[in-house]
């Protein structure tokens, strides 16, 4: 992508999108951030995009160069929950510095605008920068009778998602409502409620699932946009590889302790103060990609796992459906009573099959069989 | 008629009997492994052990040897003789087949004394196996799905795609782990069958899939 992409049109004389010239970089120094805390970011974010530490020169480099893109934050049937994990940190980072230059055109939750200002702010980003703004979606989009659970001054989710992704550079889908439906999605589904991708197939989405939405992954997501102009590589569910590329289970810090078969059999008990693998009391890591382990919430101080938490699989694709129960390793089979596991019935099946043919070896032994003779045999 | 002569002859080719102790052999270490990767016991003394690790190895390596004898039968099934051929899986096809199948039921349930005498497969056993082939197909097909979760993106997370679009990640672990359950009560009915039908038809039954040899009534087909 061109530096000029991102440059005002000379009818755009207003002071508020006159400033978007300005580089990442210098707003950065504006706002009083140190080159070396900078630099410090720009390692810290080429890390997470997964890339070789010497690309972060590079990443430096073109964050310097380039033009902030407009971003708009659009909340549909949320919990505001990736909103939080955004800003409640304590000390403010740079990557959040980043994502908050870049996200003042409009956010439901943070804005100071209100009301028809507040839509008039959106309505100008989406027809002025159509096709060049970036958009951040927040929950999923209810989708039955017309749209009609979910409204923002006047207009559904779904008809605001159409308008606003369709139109946008990427959309980026942030926590698992966003991406596939999430909770809101869980059957019986009441208010139909889908991602973006699928209530708005046209639109660019890159998903990141996951409740909620680690920040840092965010960041990286925005940063390998503005770097390399285009997206990063996706996984068969759209989420980046960069994220969402390794399972859970092969870079848990209990690992170890899985091959060695160690495991937490109680909550409480020796094991679980010693820090033993959570798999027998629920763990879905093994069934679930993410970075959780690597990257950790709020400043890397720790995840579900490291808490002493089996992981619940929030960031896959239908996970409050699929991954329950969130303290058994295996579904229940549908079907059969909540409290039957799988081994439970099988058991049955093989019981049940042995004591039919002992009943059959008994009938069969008292009885005088014809062998088998000219007349019987097969042809 | 106690001592009528019998006639040998050969109808387990070597391959038929390899395939068919490999796959018992791979299959027992599968069902015991994999139902302590289900089912894992707090074995480990210290960190450094690798009992888990061991278990799931064992589970890996007689998946593939069972993986490999499972193609080979199939492949035979095209080459080898008329009682391994993929033909004699499908009695209902064939009026003949049927005849046989209905009169091998009717002894089954007890309702006739004249055992049928069946010199390769009997109809309904290979009903049974192809039930059994599809629980295999089932298994492998779900067990390197499961496998290919450690490395996104390899060649074989690739080839086994379309796995991941037909379960979700967890009912693929339960049906994996279900349909072990599956293959044991088949085996249950498989080992009594064949004990049943070694006493009655007095052919070697199970001493065939052994030697490969039967002692049968006739002497040509
Ligand atoms: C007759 C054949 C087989 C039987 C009876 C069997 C049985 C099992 C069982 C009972 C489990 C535990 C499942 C759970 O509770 O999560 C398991 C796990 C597993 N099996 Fe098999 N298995 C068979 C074949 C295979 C094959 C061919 C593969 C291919 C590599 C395979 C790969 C695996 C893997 C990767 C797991 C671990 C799944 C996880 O990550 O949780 N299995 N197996
Ligand atoms: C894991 C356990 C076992 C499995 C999965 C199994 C499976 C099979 C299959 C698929 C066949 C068809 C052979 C072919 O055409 O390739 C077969 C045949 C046979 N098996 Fe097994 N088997 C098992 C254990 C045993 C044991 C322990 C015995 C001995 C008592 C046995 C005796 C026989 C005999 C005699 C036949 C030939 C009978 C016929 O098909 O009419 N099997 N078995
Ligand atoms: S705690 Fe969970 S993710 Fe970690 S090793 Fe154990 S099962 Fe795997």
């Amino acid at each position: 992508m061109g530096k000029e992409d991102f440059e005002t049109t000379p009818n755009d004389l207003e002071q508020g999108l006159e400033k978007r010239k300005y580089s990442v970089g210098e707003i950065l120094r504006e706002r009083g951030v140190s080159r070396r805390d900078f630099l410090k970011f720009c390692s810290a974010v080429t890390a997470a995009m997964a890339l070789p530490a010497s690309f972060a020169p590079r990443v430096a480099e073109a964050l310097d160069e380039v033009k902030r893109p407009p971003l708009v934050w659009m909340e549909f049937q949320d919990c505001a929950g990736d909103t939080e994990a955004l800003l409640r940190a304590a000390n403010p980072t740079v990557g959040e510095i980043v994502l908050d230059i870049l996200s003042v055109d409009y956010h439901e939750t943070i804005m100071a605008a209100a009301g028809h200002q507040a839509e008039a702010a959106l309505e100008k980003t989406v027809n002025d920068y159509k096709g060049k703004y970036l958009c951040v979606v927040e929950g999923s989009i209810p989708m039955k009778d017309g749209g009609i659970y979910g409204c923002v001054g006047g207009k559904s989710h779904l008809d605001r998602a159409r308008q606003v992704c369709g139109n946008a550079a990427a959309t980026v889908a942030v926590g698992t409502c966003a991406s596939y439906g999430g909770i809101a999605a869980a059957v019986p589904n009441p208010t139909g409620a889908v991602g973006v991708k699928e209530a708005v197939p046209g639109a660019t989405v890159i998903n990141l699932p996951g409740c909620p939405v680690n920040a840092d992954n965010l960041t990286a997501t925005i940063v390998h946009y503005l770097v390399f102009g285009k997206i990063p590589a996706l996984d068969g569910h759209g989420r980046p590889l960069f994220a969402y590329g390794k399972r859970i289970h092969d870079n848990c810090e209990r690992r170890p302790h899985f091959d060695a078969g160690q495991y937490v059999e109680h909550w409480g008990d020796d094991g679980h103060r010693r820090g033993f693998c959570l798999y027998k009391v629920g763990c879905k890591g093994p069934a679930t990609f993410h970075n959780c382990p690597t990257q950790r919430y709020n400043e890397k101080t720790s995840w579900p796992v490291g808490a002493g938490h089996p992981c619940a699989g929030c960031s896959e694709p239908a996970f409050w459906d699929t991954m329950g129960p969130m303290y058994k390793r295996l579904p229940n089979v549908p079907g059969f009573g909540i409290e039957h596991t799988a081994d439970k019935i099988g058991i049955g099946v093989a019981a049940g099959a042995a004591a039919a043919f002992a009943v059959h070896g008994v009938l069969n032994a008292v009885r005088k069989d014809k062998e088998p003779s000219d007349e019987t045999r097969e042809g | 008629m106690p001592n009528q002569p019998k006639f040998k002859r050969y109808v387990w080719e070597l391959p038929v009997r390899w395939c068919h102790w490999t796959n018992v052999m791979s299959i027992v270490v599968l069902c015991v492994t994999g139902f302590f990767i289900g089912t894992p016991f707090s074995f480990g003394k210290s960190a450094s052990d690798f009992t888990m690790g061991w278990i799931r190895f064992f589970h890996f390596t007689a998946a593939y040897l069972f993986t490999v004898s499972v193609i080979s039968r199939i492949i035979w099934s095209f080459i080898g003789n008329r009682y391994s051929g993929w033909r004699e899986f499908f009695p209902l096809a064939t009026l003949k087949g049927r005849e046989k199948m209905l009169r091998m039921l009717r002894y089954y349930l007890l309702l006739d004394r004249k055992v049928p005498e069946t010199i390769g497969h009997n109809p309904l056993a290979t009903s049974a196996y192809v039930c059994l082939f599809f629980l295999y197909s089932l298994m492998i097909l779900t067990g390197f799905a499961l496998y290919a979760q450690h490395a996104p993106g390899s060649p074989m997370y690739r080839v086994l795609g379309f796995m991941y679009a037909l379960f979700s990640n967890q009912g693929m672990r339960l049906a994996h782990h279900f349909s072990m359950w599956l293959i044991v009560g088949f085996v249950i009915n498989h080992i009594y069958s064949a004990w049943l039908m070694d006493i009655k038809e007095r052919g070697g039954e199970i001493s065939s899939m052994f030697s490969g040899y039967k002692f049968t009534v006739k002497k040509e087909d």
